[in-house]
Order: structure tokens, then C-alpha cells, then sequence
């Protein structure tokens, strides 16, 4: 195996609140490889976004704290590095696509200026003239027609689709080896959605970056993921490439969520929900966070007792967090029970 | 349908100003809320209307394209304030007036009469405000009093504004120990009897230039724009943008000047015209308690000091001044008023 571009290793980040501290993130591992697309999946407030934030010094501190962990990149550990080192990382080799490109454009300056901007930060050489003229090839590299005006414009001019291209172009501005995408698409609707899908793949193969893609979109992580890890609660529960996380998964958790998840040629009746509420993280449950909700655990002492430890199933490469993974063999999700012709292909 | 509708609703100003300059045509549907299925032609009719340039994109593509800066909005908005832009006139005037004093009076502002002492207004002897005691022209008096006042009021603004800018970002923008120190110490300035430590200060280091009296004068008026400052930079820095600055690798002064700042330029505008306001009362004051600017610099508080001995004789040694304060500070506050409509989205009119 190649060496990972980045590699977080038992991170922990705590949020100090006036009703307790907030474990929301609680001991993430996972490694990203070159060129690869990492989704991280998870309901919201699972730690997610946390643990990239966290990693590029982005958590407001306080009240957050990073309570343990590394997360090597390129040989440093991001995390001790000093603010000025991280600032120069920042951009210029992890990137960041944001969620809502509605507000993630500043209103004041021409998107030209923004992205020729996030030119100038890293290279004080590039003339302003040269950082303009690349910020409209750059926009017209991720579809925006007219690049050259549209460069002129101010964001309110650009439609929320145009401003999400106009983000990715400036996540990509420095040719970053890491792009960190958190919910690109959530707030745009369905049919923009399928084309910045297309603009960040092209993205990706412009610049080569490895990429980790943060979503509770199951069918954006379907279209785009190569490698999938699950989290709750601040936990990973299970890592697998994305054909065994969608039919084979072995974590209870990433069973029921692939359950619940509604096909177009099954007739079902009612949706399958998990049931229960995720756990509040001030009073995450002993053991494993998850086995209030577990259909498997039945009561049993070990789940209760420690957080089932992250550990590689048979095949390479499959990670699960449950002690009776085991007991999952064979199980398949409702995503590969074969209604007719259209046979899912569990790998 | 119900897009349609919501994006309209956030944009009620941009609709008003397209009525604005379109016309009737566009009016017509505009004024009628519950004309959604229009919306479709009414969108068209804008797009026509409005922009030249963007016009095919804007048909190629059907998107709505409003092609104008931030700036040029708040500005067309602000030219439809009528009391506002009334005011500024009148303003431009009163301080043109002032500047060109020299231009517009044969007099100088210490040359006497004697033989003319207390002449009440005339327009054959041309005294239109009348002289005083020692026979000097009374308006022209009044031009250099308005000249020395001004100066000093836009001093105040400058400087106050400057300190009060920088010190509320840096405290909005970093928040804690640094926001806790900086704060504090403007409840203190905010807590001293202004006046007093006025009055101390002026005895102190002196009176009479008035650059110094600016200079002491922003010392103390800086408080309160650091704090409304600091409020604004406290709800900035929530924004996406300062984090996808953050997360570009912008420094913390380039975030805090470049990116933050201009978004902030509405409070700042409207409050650095407030303080001009309350300088020129404050300055007033000062002059008048003879702590201000020294004779024979006439200032418009000093004016009124001067007269106020012999205020039942003559009448126009403290009305006219005091006339001319007053109407700059009227002026200032609506003119005030009307930026901070023009320049403040969350709080723009509701009447026309």
C-alpha cells in the first residue's frame, strides 16, 4: 500500500458547554491514500465535520480542544503544528469545498478578486494580473460560461450552482494535495447536485487530490466514494470500500442505515428507520455508543462494558467496531436482497 | 411555485429599485403580492429592462441576474432618501460656505470697526449678520467660526472612527482575553464624566489650537463605535466566508481588514457621521465654557460665548451661530439616518 496522504490517528476533540463537555470526537483513526475519495458518513453531529476542522486548527478554541491524537501529513503532525504553519497549509495543500455556497462567497468582492486572492496568499510572486488571469481559466475549468466576465461579477450575480463551481475553483486554486469537501451538494437542489458532482470529479482529476468526502448523502456516497467509513457518536464503527459497505456491511449501525434507506423498485410499505434518537454526546452510552439501538446487541454484557476496539474483518481492508461482527456474516443489506433481475453485486 | 416566491421575498429591495427605474411597466406586477403566476414574465420584463450587457447570458441561461455591486445598490437607494439627500445639500452648502469663507466676504475675521461696533443685520452695509462689540463682521465670523468647528468635528470623526474601528474588530474578531481587555478598558473611557476629564484635559495640556481639541475630543468618542464594532464583528465572524477565508490560509489581519471590514462599513459610515455630530455639540460646549478654541480663531461655541453678555441688545451675536449649529447637526442626523437606511440591509424602509 502506498503511503497515506493523511493520517488521523485516535484524534480527540472535546467542546467545553455549559452542560458538560462534549466528546465529539472520540478517538477518530482512518488514513486517506493518493488520488482516493473517502467518504465519511454519519447523522448529523457524529463528529464528521469535527474531526477535519480539527485537524486544519479550524474549531473555534475555546470552547473546543483537541484532547489527543496526531493526524500526519506529509511526514508532520498537523496537529503541533504552530498557527502559522497550519495557515500555510490551509489552502495552499488541504483544501476545503464548503457547504453552503450561498454564504461561503464573500458579498463585498468580485468572485474574480476572491479567487485570485486565494492565489496571492500562498504566492506573493504571482503578479495580480496573472492570479486574475488564472482565476477566470480556473472558472472556466469547472464550467462557468462566460469565465472571462463572470470573473467580474459579484457573487450575488451567481446563481447557487455557479457559486459552488466558483468554490471548488478555489479549493483547487493551489493544486492542494488533500481537497476536503464537507456536504458540497447539501444545499443545492437535485439536478445541480448530479452537475457539481461532475465539476468535483473533474476537479479531482485536474489536480490529482486525494479527496475526503463528508455527507449524509448515501447515494452522493454510492456515485463518488471509493472508500467509505461510518461514524456515530464520534466513532468510526466501520470502514470498507463502497460495494462492501452498501451490500456486506458489518457493523449494525451501517445495517440499519443501509435498511433504512427506501429503493425505487421495492414496494415497500414503510420506511425501515433505526430505531431510537443518537445518543446525546455529553452522556454517550458505556461501551459501545451504539447499543441502545442495536437490534443485535439484545442486551448483551459486552456491549456494554468497552467500546468495541476498530478491527480488520477477513477480507483487507474492512474495519468494524462491534463484537459481533461475526455474527454478521452472511448478513446482507435490504440493498443487495435480489428483487428480481436487478441482482446487487456484493463484492 | 413556492421557489419563486421565496426568492422574492428575500429581495424586496432590489424589486423596489427595478420599479424604480423601469417604470410602469414593471409596477404594475410588482404590486400585486399574489400575482405569482405572473412571476415568470415579470422576471423576463426585469431582465430586459434593467441590464444590457447581461442580457443574452441572461436569456441563454434563465437566471436571474441582478448586475450591481453592493455599493451601487446602497447608493441608489440612498439617492431616494429624500430628507437625506436634502440634507446633504444643505450640508455641502453650509461647509462650502466655510471653506471658501475667505472668497465670500471682503472682511477678514479679526478686522475691526470701531466705528461700527454692534450693528444689528444689514444688507446695505453689507452685514448680513451684523457686527459685534468691536465692530467685526458677524457672518463672516460665523464662515471661519463654521471652518474652525468642521475641522475639528472631522478630525474627531477620523481619528475617533480609526481607534474605535480597529479596536472593536480586534476585540469582535478574537474574542476572549484579548476581546475581555479591550472592552473593559472602553468601560472605563465610557464610565469618566466626559466632561470633566474634558475639561481636566484641555487645562492641562492647554487649550486654544484646535487640532488639539480634536485630538482630545477622539480620545474619549471612540467607545462607542468599539462597541457597536465589536458587535458587528462578533455576528461577521460567524460567517461562511470568514471560515473559507480561514480555511484558504488568509491571515488573521487579512481576514480582519480585507474580508471582514468591508461588510462592516455600514455601522462605521453611520456612526463616524453621528460623531461628527455630537463633536461639533461637544466642541460647542467647550468653546463656550472657554476651554475650547482661543480668540480671535472664532469657533461657532465661542461665537456664542462672546455674545451671550449682550444677548437682549443684540439678538444676532447668538442666534446666528447658534442657528448654524443647529442646522449642521439636524443635517447630520438625517443625513445619518439616511445611510444607515441605504447601507443597512436588515433594517431598510418600509414606506416608500
Amino acid at each position: 500500500m502506498p503511503e497515506p496522504v493523511l493520517s488521523i490517528n485516535d484524534l480527540r476533540v472535546e467542546f467545553a458547554t455549559d452542560d458538560g463537555v462534549v466528546r465529539a470526537v472520540d478517538g477518530v483513526t482512518y488514513d486517506i491514500y493518493p488520488g482516493e475519495t473517502l467518504g465519511i458518513v454519519g447523522e448529523s453531529g457524529s463528529g464528521k465535520s469535527v474531526t477535519v476542522l480539527s485537524v486544519l486548527g479550524l474549531i473555534p478554541e475555546p470552547p473546543g480542544r483537541i484532547t489527543g491524537g496526531e493526524a500526519i501529513f506529509k511526514g508532520r503532525d498537523l496537529l503541533k503544528l504552530g498557527k502559522e504553519d497550519l495557515r500555510r497549509v490551509r489552502g495552499k495543500e488541504v483544501a476545503m469545498i464548503f457547504q453552503d455556497p450561498m454564504t461561503s462567497l464573500n458579498p463585498v468582492f468580485k468572485v474574480g478578486d476572491q479567487l485570485a486572492e486565494a492565489i496571492t496568499i500562498h504566492d506573493s510572486a504571482v503578479k495580480e494580473a496573472a492570479a486574475k488571469g488564472r482565476a477566470a481559466d480556473l472558472l472556466a475549468l469547472v464550467g462557468v460560461p462566460n469565465a472571462k466576465e463572470r470573473a467580474d461579477q459579484y457573487p450575488h450575480e451567481f446563481s447557487g450552482g455557479m457559486r459552488q463551481r466558483a468554490m471548488i475553483a478555489m479549493a483547487i486554486a493551489n493544486e492542494p494535495a488533500l481537497l476536503i469537501a464537507d456536504e458540497p451538494t447539501t444545499a443545492l437542489d437535485v439536478t445541480i447536485q448530479a452537475q457539481i458532482l461532475e465539476v468535483l470529479k473533474k476537479a479531482q482529476d485536474e489536480t490529482e487530490a486525494a479527496t475526503i468526502l463528508i455527507t449524509h448523502d448515501l447515494g452522493l456516497i454510492a456515485e463518488m466514494a471509493d472508500r467509505v467509513a461510518v461514524m456515530y457518536a464520534g466513532h468510526i464503527v466501520e470502514v470498507a470500500d463502497v460495494q462492501t459497505i452498501f451490500h456486506a456491511p458489518r457493523h449494525p449501525y451501517t445495517l440499519g442505515l443501509m435498511n433504512s434507506l427506501p429503493r425505487l423498485d421495492v414496494d415497500d410499505r414503510w420506511l425501515k428507520p433505526i430505531p431510537g434518537q443518537p445518543p446525546s454526546l455529553i452522556n454517550i452510552p458505556a461501551g459501545c455508543p451504539f447499543h441502545p439501538r442495536c437490534e443485535f446487541s439484545q442486551g448483551r454484557d459486552e456491549c456494554r462494558g468497552e467500546m468495541p476496539p476498530l478491527e480488520e474483518i477477513e477480507s483487507e481492508g474492512h474495519l468494524s467496531a462491534c463484537y459481533f461482527k461475526h455474527e454478521l456474516k452472511g448478513e446482507t443489506s435490504k440493498l443487495s436482497s435480489e428483487p428480481a433481475a436487478t441482482a446487487g453485486s456484493a463484492s | 411555485m413556492t421557489d419563486a416566491r421565496a426568492g422574492r421575498a428575500t429581495e424586496p429591495a432590489q424589486e423596489a429599485t427595478v420599479t424604480q427605474e423601469t417604470g410602469t411597466g414593471v409596477e404594475e406586477r410588482t404590486s400585486s403580492p399574489q400575482a405569482t403566476p405572473e412571476e415568470p414574465t415579470a422576471v423576463a420584463t426585469r431582465s430586459t429592462t434593467t441590464e444590457k450587457p447581461d442580457l443574452e447570458e441572461v436569456q441563454r441561461e434563465g437566471l436571474e441576474v441582478e448586475s450591481r455591486s453592493v455599493w451601487r445598490v446602497a447608493w441608489s437607494r440612498f439617492l431616494r432618501h429624500k430628507l437625506a439627500m436634502g440634507s446633504l445639500i444643505l450640508l455641502l452648502l453650509i461647509f462650502a460656505a466655510g471653506i471658501f469663507a475667505p472668497l465670500l466676504t471682503p472682511y477678514g475675521f479679526a478686522e475691526q470697526d470701531l466705528f461700527n461696533p454692534t450693528q444689528g443685520p444689514t444688507v446695505e452695509a453689507r452685514h448680513f449678520f451684523g457686527t459685534d462689540q468691536l465692530g467685526r463682521d458677524y457672518f463672516t465670523r460665523v464662515l471661519f467660526g463654521i471652518r474652525t468647528t468642521v475641522r475639528v468635528a472631522l478630525i474627531v470623526a477620523l481619528l475617533s472612527t480609526l481607534i474605535g474601528t480597529v479596536i472593536g474588530a480586534i476585540a469582535g474578531y478574537f474574542g476572549g482575553w484579548v476581546d475581555n481587555a479591550l472592552m473593559r478598558l472602553t468601560d472605563l473611557i465610557l464610565t469618566l464624566p466626559s466632561l470633566a476629564v474634558l475639561l481636566v484635559a484641555a487645562a492641562l495640556l492647554g487649550n486654544g489650537i484646535p487640532e488639539r481639541v480634536a485630538i482630545i475630543l477622539a480620545l474619549i468618542f471612540w467607545t462607542q463605535l468599539a462597541r457597536i464594532i465589536r458587535g458587528v464583528f462578533l455576528s461577521l465572524r460567524e460567517k461562511e466566508y470568514v471560515e473559507a477565508a480561514k480555511a484558504l490560509g488568509a491571515t488573521d489581519i487579512r481576514i480582519i481588514f480585507r474580508h471582514m471590514l468591508p461588510n462592516a462599513v455600514g455601522p462605521v459610515v453611520v456612526n463616524a457621521t453621528l460623531v461628527i455630530a455630537t463633536a461639533i455639540l461637544v466642541e460647542a460646549v467647550l468653546s463656550f465654557l472657554g476651554f475650547g478654541v482661543q480668540p480671535p480663531t472664532p469657533a461657532l461655541g465661542q461665537l456664542i460665548d462672546d455674545g451671550k453678555g449682550q444677548m437682549l441688545q443684540a439678538w444676532w451675536l447668538v442666534v446666528f451661530p447658534g442657528i448654524t449649529i443647529v442646522l449642521i447637526c439636524l443635517c447630520i442626523n438625517f443625513l445619518g439616518d439616511g445611510l444607515r437606511d441605504a447601507l443597512d440591509p436588515t433594517q431598510r424602509r418600509t414606506s416608500a
